[in-house]
């Protein structure tokens, strides 16, 4: 029988990992993801795992590397300047093709910030890949029984495909309490990791090497090349998203996360008066679900994209849809107060539901 | 003159089994001295089995290429959190770091003191040639007062860039330290002396001891712009009184 619990968002990403036989984890504290840190320094040490609290994220990002050149799953988690540090380590990891998950807890806002509260503002940031031109996953969850369930997702992924896997949530998600249940998910079978680095006597005497360096492998056109069709196999295969209410729909809500979850709220209100709304949630960021956001775009006739940001999703939902509906936006002016504690309601989203129907 | 000789077969030493030949190192780099070194002391301390070398981002990156164990390679400063990490989640492989002065002196500056810190049993291997190698021989945290760089063309001046940087002086303090060492291979003994600081380094890992740290003095005759005989006069005459040689950390038992 699954144990069914009661969980935060940020606790729910610790019991995953865990679930998904993830014993190691770096990070350095930051708000508002911390718990997650704190759950991991407690649990960790019970059954023989490693938890270190870095010096700063770029390290953590190193150490997430390093450890898994062992092929051990690892993790680390952070917030929105936490990531931006990562950027140099991510991209190493991409390159040397070390499987390894990453979550960020989005905290609000350029610069530090609001100190760690509710906002959705690194969409752009995180979503077009690491420097140098090579894209990975993004999964982007809605609930807490959702952020358990894809953080052991990403494990997989990125084992499948030797990639870096993001997890995407926010404040709300991660401070949030619901029920889930307590389960390891089966995603099927994944390779065997020939390349991990133990020493090469456990490797029958064959030593391996694992390089950053793009210019060593002196085919630069094949390296990209193999990139590529990497990047396809994962478009092909690992495309997420979720419709709810669209197929009669007038109007088709755009939105992830947080947000998305407001928006079904929006949805269900404006049934309840009669208006057709539906709402498109895209689970996948990148790969980004093009294909069927335009097909649905196109037979809603309208589209209206939530986020609490200054924009973001919206310009893939513009770029999907390639203007052939026109593209609303509601973002982070739509909150209910000025206030750090702003935040974007189901009413707000219907009121706009209702002007443009 | 026919005068009879016994010829007694004995092999000294073997030629070391190099992954990547040749290594692309400048003539009369002292780089290839200490690779070699390296792979004398993991041969003959019977640690290639089980070694992962992490290697930086610069010429030292040339030794993970080259020597016949696992390696992993190419970012420039963080290889000591990179070591840190591997051996923490793999307790039983013997892990290293090699670096530049660069890296660990400046862009690493913060994960070689943090690893000190922490002391992580990795052993860390640092090249110091007064200078960044690859890059051009630009200033590095160890150049010599008053040499010229391109980024310090009038010379090296401690009113806007301070004094050479001594790296294991600088950690040899900290409690989780168990090793910190400097040597260089410019002449015959010390390069013997330098292999005995290695394996003793090295030996401290095997025995959970804590961090050790050993630096090697190296000539970068191209950067230098010195011929490789004007580089071993260099390193007699400028560089061994800035940065002593000898061990300034070398515990027996684990501190408490």
């Amino acid at each position: 029988m699954t144990e069914r619990i009661l969980s935060t968002g940020n606790d729910a990403v610790a019991r995953a990992a865990i679930c998904a036989g993830c014993k190691n984890y770096f990070a350095y504290p930051i708000t508002p993801q911390s718990e997650i840190a704190h759950y991991m320094a407690r649990e960790l040490p019970k059954i023989g795992g490693c938890f270190l609290q870095s010096e700063g994220e770029y390290a953590a990002a190193y150490m997430l590397l390093g450890a898994a050149l062992s092929g051990k799953r690892v993790m680390t988690s952070t917030s929105s300047p936490g990531i931006a540090l990562m950027q140099e380590p991510l991209s190493m990891i991409v390159t040397a093709e070390i499987p390894t998950v990453v979550v960020d807890t989005q905290r609000l806002g350029p610069g530090t910030g609001t100190g760690g509260q509710q906002g959705q503002t690194d969409y752009s940031f995180v979503t077009r890949g690491v420097y140098g031109g090579i894209h990975y996953p993004v999964l982007a969850p809605y609930s807490v029984s959702e952020i358990f369930e894809f953080v052991q997702l990403a494990f997989h992924i990125a084992d499948k495909y030797r990639i870096l896997t993001m997890v995407l949530t926010d404040f709300v998600l991660g401070r949030m309490t619901e029920y889930l249940k307590l389960k390891t998910f089966d995603f099927g079978p994944l390779p065997e990791k020939e390349w991990a680095l133990k020493g090469k006597a456990l490797k029958g005497g064959r030593s391996g090497i694992l390089f950053t360096v793009t210019g060593l492998m002196l085919d630069i056109t094949g390296f990209f090349r193999q990139q590529e069709e990497k990047a396809n196999r994962i478009i092909d295969s690992e495309t997420r998203y979720e419709t709810y209410k669209v197929e009669d729909a007038d109007l088709l809500i755009v939105s992830y996360g947080y947000t998305a979850r407001a928006s079904k709220g929006a949805v269900n209100m404006a049934r309840a008066q009669g208006i057709k709304a539906g709402l498109f949630r895209p689970i996948t960021l990148w790969p980004f679900p093009k294909e069927p956001l335009k097909r649905e775009a196109l037979k809603a006739g309208k589209v209206l994209v939530v986020e609490d940001s200054p924009g973001g999703l919206v310009e893939d939902v513009e770029l999907s849809v390639q203007g052939k509906a026109p593209v609303h936006f509601l973002g982070i002016q739509a909150r209910h107060t000025a206030r750090p504690e702003g935040l974007i309601f189901p009413e707000r989203i219907l009121q706009e539901v209702r002007e443009l129907l | 003159m026919s005068q009879e000789t016994s010829i007694t077969k004995k092999l000294v030493c073997k030629r070391p089994a190099f992954r990547l030949l040749p290594m692309g190192l400048c003539a009369g780099c002292h780089y290839g001295i200490i690779f070699r070194l390296l792979d004398e002391v993991l041969e003959e301390m019977d640690l290639k089995g089980t070694a992962i070398f992490i290697g930086g981002g610069g010429c030292s990156a040339l030794g993970a290429m080259a020597l016949d164990i696992d390696a992993f390679g190419g970012p420039h400063g963080p290889g000591t959190a990179i070591a840190s990490a591997l051996k923490r989640v793999s307790p039983d492989a013997f892990v290293f770091a090699m670096q530049g002065d660069g890296e660990q002196g400046a862009i690493g500056l913060g994960n070689f003191v943090a690893a000190a810190v922490r002391g992580e049993n990795i052993t860390v291997i640092t090249m110091n040639n007064a200078c960044y190698g690859m890059t051009g021989g630009q200033l590095a945290p160890t150049t010599l007062l008053g040499m010229v760089t391109p980024t310090t063309p009038t010379g090296r001046d401690q009113e806007t860039t301070g004094f050479p940087m001594l790296g294991p002086e600088l950690v040899a303090p900290l409690r989780g330290v168990a090793y910190a060492a400097r040597g260089t291979v410019h002449t015959p003994d010390n390069r013997q002396k330098s292999k005995k600081m290695l394996k003793t380094a090295f030996q401290k890992q095997l025995q959970r001891l804590g961090f050790g740290v050993v630096e090697f003095l190296s000539a970068c005759p191209t950067n230098w712009k010195l011929s490789s005989a004007d580089c071993l006069k260099f390193i007699e005459e400028k560089m061994l009184s800035e940065f002593p040689l000898g061990e300034f950390k070398n515990i027996e038992k684990k501190r408490e």
